[in-house]
C-alpha cells in the first residue's frame, strides 16, 4: 500500500467517522434531519454555504477550464461575488418567512408563499432533475480524484461506489449535521491544500507569478483574456448573471438558510464568502502552472491538470493529501444534494399524494430515499459518459428559472398568482429542455445578430420566455379574478 | 430597504462592465493579467461594501433599540 493510499483511505475513515458522530443522540425528526433543527449559527450555516465554493466542479474544473480555455475561467470567480452580495438582502428575507412556518426545503417556500401545493411539486420535481445530474458529477469526480491521486491502484468505479456508500451511511444517520461536521474538516483541508500548492507550483516551476503569465502568453497569445468571439464578454457577462441569479435557487443551498439561528448569520456570511472564494484563485494558479509544465490534456483530460501536475511536481505523501482534499470536496455537496433530493421528494411530493401519511413515515421515506437516488446517481455515473459537464449546465439552467416566480413572491403578497409563477416555470423549463436537447445557441437561433448576441449565454432566451410567460398569465388571471384576489387579501 | 444599500450594486456593475472594458492582459498588476487583477479587486471590493453595509445597518438598528427601547 503506497503512502499516498494510506492518506486517502485514513481521511475518508475520519470524514465517515466524523460524519457518524455528528448525531451525538439526538433524535432525528424531519426537521432536525434536513435543517439541523434550525440551531446552527454562523460557522456552520458559513461551511455549509461555502460549499458551493468548493465542488469537484471548482477543484477539478476550476483548474481545468484555467488550463484549457485560459481566461474564460475567471467567471467562476466573479458570480460568487454577485451572489453573495444579492443574498445580504435575499436570505434573511426568506429565512423570516420560513423560520415560523417551520419551512424545511425550498418546495415548501414557493408553495406556503403562493398557497399553491401543485407549485410546490413542481419545484420539487425541477429540484431533483437539476439535483441528479450534478450528484453525478461529484460522484465522477470523486472517481477520478481517487483514481489519480491513488496512482491507479483504486479503479474510479471501485471508488465510486465506496464513496456512494459512505453518503448513504452517514447522511441516513446524521442528516445535515454529518454534512456540516464533514464540512468543517474539507474546509481546512482545501484551504490549507489549495493555497500550498497555487503558491509553490508557479513560484517552484516558473520563479514568480509575473512570470509564469508572461510565459504563457507568449506560448499562447490572448489565452490570458477573453476571445472577440466565443466565450467573449458578452458570454462572460450573460453567464456570470445567470449563475448569479440561479446560484441560491439550488435546492441544497436554499435550505442550508433554513438551519440558520438568527438571520443576522448571514449577513454576516456574505461580508465573509466574497473574500473566501478567492482561494479559486490559487485553484486557477494550479491550473495555470500546469500549461506548460504537462502540457498536451485535450478535452475533458484538462480536468486532470491538477492532479497531474502535482504528481509531476511532489511526493507520494503530498500526493495523497491534495487526493483526499479533492476526495472531501466530492463528499460534503454529495451530502447535501442527497438530503435536499430526499426531503424534497418525501416532503413536497409524497406528503402530497399521501396527505394522511404519518410524521415519522415521511422522515423513514427520506432517508429510505437517501439511498434509492445514490444508487441511481452511481449507475448514471457509471454508464455516463462525457455529456455530464452538458448535463451540469442544464441543471444550472434548470434552477435558474426559479428565481423570477422567488423574487415576485417576497413582498407580503406574491405579485403574482400561483398559476402565473406555475406557467412561467413550466415554460421556462420546457425551453430549457428544447434548447439542451437540439443543442441550440443564440448563434443557431438568431443567425444574422451581431456577434456579441450571438455570443450570449443561451440560457438568458429560456429566463425572458419564462418572464414573459409569468407576466402574461400573471396579468390575464389577475384581471379574470379580482374578487378573489380581494377576498384574500382581505384575511 | 435604506438608501446607502444601492451601494451594494458598485462592484457587480464593476466587475461585469470590467468583463468588457478591463478584457485585456497588460498591464500586469501584482503579477496578475489586468484582467484577473480587475476581478480580484472588485471581489475583495464586494467584501468591503457588503461590510460597510452592514455596520450601517447594525449601527441603525442598535439606535433604533435606544429610542424606541423595544428589541430590533
Amino acid at each position: 500500500m503506497s503512502i499516498a493510499l494510506a492518506i486517502l483511505a485514513a481521511c475518508f475513515v475520519v470524514a465517515v467517522g466524523l460524519g457518524l458522530l455528528a448525531r451525538r443522540g439526538l433524535d432525528m425528526t424531519l426537521e432536525e434531519w434536513s435543517v439541523g433543527g434550525r440551531g446552527f449559527g454562523s460557522v456552520f450555516v458559513f461551511l455549509l454555504m461555502a460549499g458551493e465554493i468548493y465542488t469537484t466542479f471548482t477543484f477539478l474544473g476550476g483548474s481545468g477550464w484555467a488550463y484549457g480555455k485560459g481566461a474564460p475561467a475567471f467567471y467562476i470567480l466573479c458570480y460568487g461575488a454577485i451572489a453573495y452580495a444579492l443574498s445580504y438582502f435575499l436570505l434573511p428575507a426568506v429565512w423570516r418567512y420560513a423560520q415560523p412556518r417551520r419551512l424545511i426545503s425550498q418546495a415548501d417556500f414557493f408553495a406556503a408563499k403562493y398557497e399553491s401545493r401543485a407549485l410546490g411539486v413542481l419545484v420539487a420535481l425541477v429540484g431533483v432533475a437539476a439535483l441528479v445530474p450534478y450528484l453525478v458529477l461529484q460522484l465522477k469526480g470523486l472517481g477520478i480524484i481517487v483514481s489519480e491521486a491513488s496512482y491507479g491502484s483504486i479503479a474510479p468505479a471501485a471508488a465510486v461506489w465506496a464513496g456512494a456508500a459512505a453518503l448513504i451511511l452517514y447522511v441516513v444517520v446524521s442528516g445535515v449535521r454529518g454534512s456540516a461536521w464533514t464540512a468543517a474538516l474539507k474546509d481546512t483541508m482545501i484551504l490549507g491544500v489549495v493555497v500550498a500548492i497555487g503558491v509553490y507550483l508557479p513560484l517552484h516551476h516558473y520563479g514568480s507569478y509575473r512570470a509564469m503569465f508572461t510565459a504563457i502568453e507568449r506560448a499562447h497569445p490572448g489565452f490570458l483574456a477573453l476571445p472577440s468571439r466565443g466565450m467573449s464578454p458578452a458570454w462572460a457577462i450573460s453567464t456570470v448573471l445567470l449563475t448569479a441569479l440561479g446560484f441560491y435557487m439550488w435546492p441544497q443551498y436554499f435550505a442550508s438558510v433554513f438551519t440558520a439561528r438568527n438571520e443576522d448569520v448571514f449577513r454576516k456570511n456574505a461580508v465573509l464568502l466574497p473574500l473566501y472564494q478567492l482561494v479559486i484563485l490559487f485553484v486557477f494558479f494550479a491550473g495555470f502552472a500546469a500549461l506548460l509544465v504537462v502540457p498536451g490534456l485535450a478535452g475533458a483530460d484538462a480536468d486532470l491538470a491538477l492532479l497531474r501536475v502535482s504528481k509531476a511536481t511532489f511526493g507520494s505523501a503530498a500526493v495523497g493529501v491534495i487526493g483526499a482534499a479533492g476526495l472531501l470536496t466530492a463528499l460534503v455537496p454529495g451530502s447535501m444534494i442527497l438530503i435536499a433530493a430526499a426531503t424534497i421528494l418525501a416532503q413536497n411530493v409524497y406528503r402530497v399524494l399521501v396527505p394522511a401519511a404519518p410524521e415519522r413515515h415521511v422522515a423513514m421515506l427520506a432517508r429510505g430515499l437517501v439511498a434509492v437516488i445514490a444508487l441511481a446517481a452511481v449507475v448514471l455515473t457509471l454508464r455516463g459518459g462525457s455529456a455530464i459537464v452538458a448535463l451540469l449546465l442544464m441543471g444550472y439552467n434548470l434552477v435558474t428559472q426559479l428565481f423570477p416566480a422567488l423574487v415576485l413572491s417576497l413582498g407580503a403578497r406574491p405579485l403574482v398568482s400561483a398559476r402565473a409563477a406555475f406557467a412561467g416555470i413550466v415554460a421556462g423549463e420546457l425551453t430549457v429542455a428544447a434548447i439542451s436537447l437540439t443543442g441550440s445557441s443564440v448563434a443557431t437561433l438568431v443567425p444574422g445578430a451581431p456577434q456579441a448576441v450571438k455570443d450570449l449565454n443561451v440560457g438568458l432566451v429560456a429566463l425572458i420566455v419564462n418572464v414573459a410567460v409569468t407576466a402574461a398569465v400573471g396579468l390575464a388571471t389577475m384581471a379574470s379574478r379580482p374578487t378573489v384576489e380581494l377576498a384574500a387579501a382581505d384575511d | 430597504m435604506r438608501a446607502y444599500h444601492w451601494l451594494a450594486l458598485v462592484p457587480p456593475f464593476a466587475l461585469l462592465a470590467g468583463l468588457w472594458f478591463a478584457n485585456r492582459v497588460e498591464p500586469y498588476v501584482l503579477g496578475l493579467p489586468f484582467l484577473l487583477f480587475w476581478i480580484v479587486l472588485w471581489v475583495v471590493a464586494t467584501s468591503a461594501t457588503l461590510w460597510l453595509i452592514w455596520t450601517l445597518d447594525r449601527r441603525r438598528a442598535s439606535r433604533d433599540h435606544a429610542i424606541k427601547g423595544t428589541s430590533a
